[in-house]
């Protein structure tokens, strides 16, 4: 069920991301571009998104448990460091370069454009960088008597993907 | 500024919208997670036994998206300007950037942003900016 249910949300994220244009980069584009003809939509896809994302929250916090009985796995993560933004900065080069998300992108993919794929690919390889250079720190690490801000890192890691999943 | 009024699509892009908060709330109260993209796919890359099939189930469904929608209409297509090349360099910075921040669009942007994570806005001011610094570099500065 959970498997179905899954899938479910992922195609019902995929229609939302093609009606509102985001599975088109240039439209992406068009909104980054704050110093040309700026293309507001992306703001309100965000709007759109966020109002039935609240409420859904809002219930979410009351539970300990989803409808489907499986604990709720909400981020537990607080600390606002150097990985949060020099990740999101990163992140956002890339977006500002080729108008590509994770999840528009995976949408273009299933319309068959292989630049999607050739980018769906190379993020494959950064997230795989990420976890290669994760795994290294935390053989280093090991036993050893590492500063305070590595610790938190640290056990932010060890807790696994259920921390991880935003 | 100056709005592009001609391709500016409010109501497909707030309809859009809900469906994306629709999918989100979905998964959070059926499957009580996050609907964070990065961190979905990512994850897949750990390979944890009994973590695999949902992602992989997930990702079906946004990438068999068009063909649930070409059963009612023939799909926009995408225009990609970017050549290959571009596209190696920013899948490889969103791969790398997206998981030191735990998070993209869709986590930070539209799950963070909903539970009013203080870390979440955070995130996405910084990756908004440096999208708008970039697109401004690059098409108003270097004029690629």
């Amino acid at each position: 069920m959970a498997f179905f249910t899954s899938f479910l949300a992922g195609l019902v994220f995929g229609l939302g991301l093609i009606v509102s244009g985001m599975a088109n980069p240039a439209k992406v584009l068009g909104f980054l571009d704050l110093g040309g003809r700026w293309d507001p939509s992306l703001a309100f896809v965000m709007a759109g998104a966020i109002a039935v994302g609240a409420v859904a929250f809002a219930v979410a916090r009351r539970r300990t448990r989803s409808l489907l009985g499986v604990a709720m796995r909400l981020p537990s993560l607080r600390s606002i460091d150097r990985r949060l933004i020099v990740g999101s900065v990163l992140f956002g080069i890339g977006w500002g370069i080729a108008g590509f998300c994770p999840g528009p992108a995976l949408v273009a993919v299933g319309m068959g454009q292989a630049k999607a794929l050739v980018f769906v690919i190379a993020m494959l390889a950064g997230m795989g960088v990420f976890e290669w250079l994760e795994g290294r720190k935390e053989t280093k690490h090991q036993g050893g008597n590492r500063p305070k801000a590595n610790g938190r890192r640290g056990s932010a890691h060890r807790s696994g993907p259920s921390r991880r999943t935003n | 500024m100056t709005i592009d009024w001609p391709v500016f699509t409010p109501w497909t892009a707030l309809a859009g919208g809900v469906l994306v908060g629709a999918a989100t709330a979905m998964f959070l109260l059926l499957n009580g997670r996050i609907a964070g993209i990065s961190g979905i796919v990512g994850g897949l890359l750990r390979l944890v036994s009994g973590d695999v099939a949902w992602r992989v189930a997930f990702i079906a469904g946004l990438v068999g998206a068009p063909m649930a929608y070409a059963l009612f209409t023939d799909w926009p297509k995408p225009q990609i300007e970017a050549g290959y090349g571009t596209l190696v360099v920013a899948g490889l910075l969103v791969g790398v950037g997206t998981r030191y921040a735990a998070g993209c669009t869709s986590g930070h942007g539209v799950c963070g942003l909903s539970r009013l994570s203080p870390r979440s806005f955070t995130a996405t001011a910084a990756f908004m900016g440096a999208g708008f610094l970039t697109v401004f570099l690059m098409r108003h500065l270097l004029g690629l």
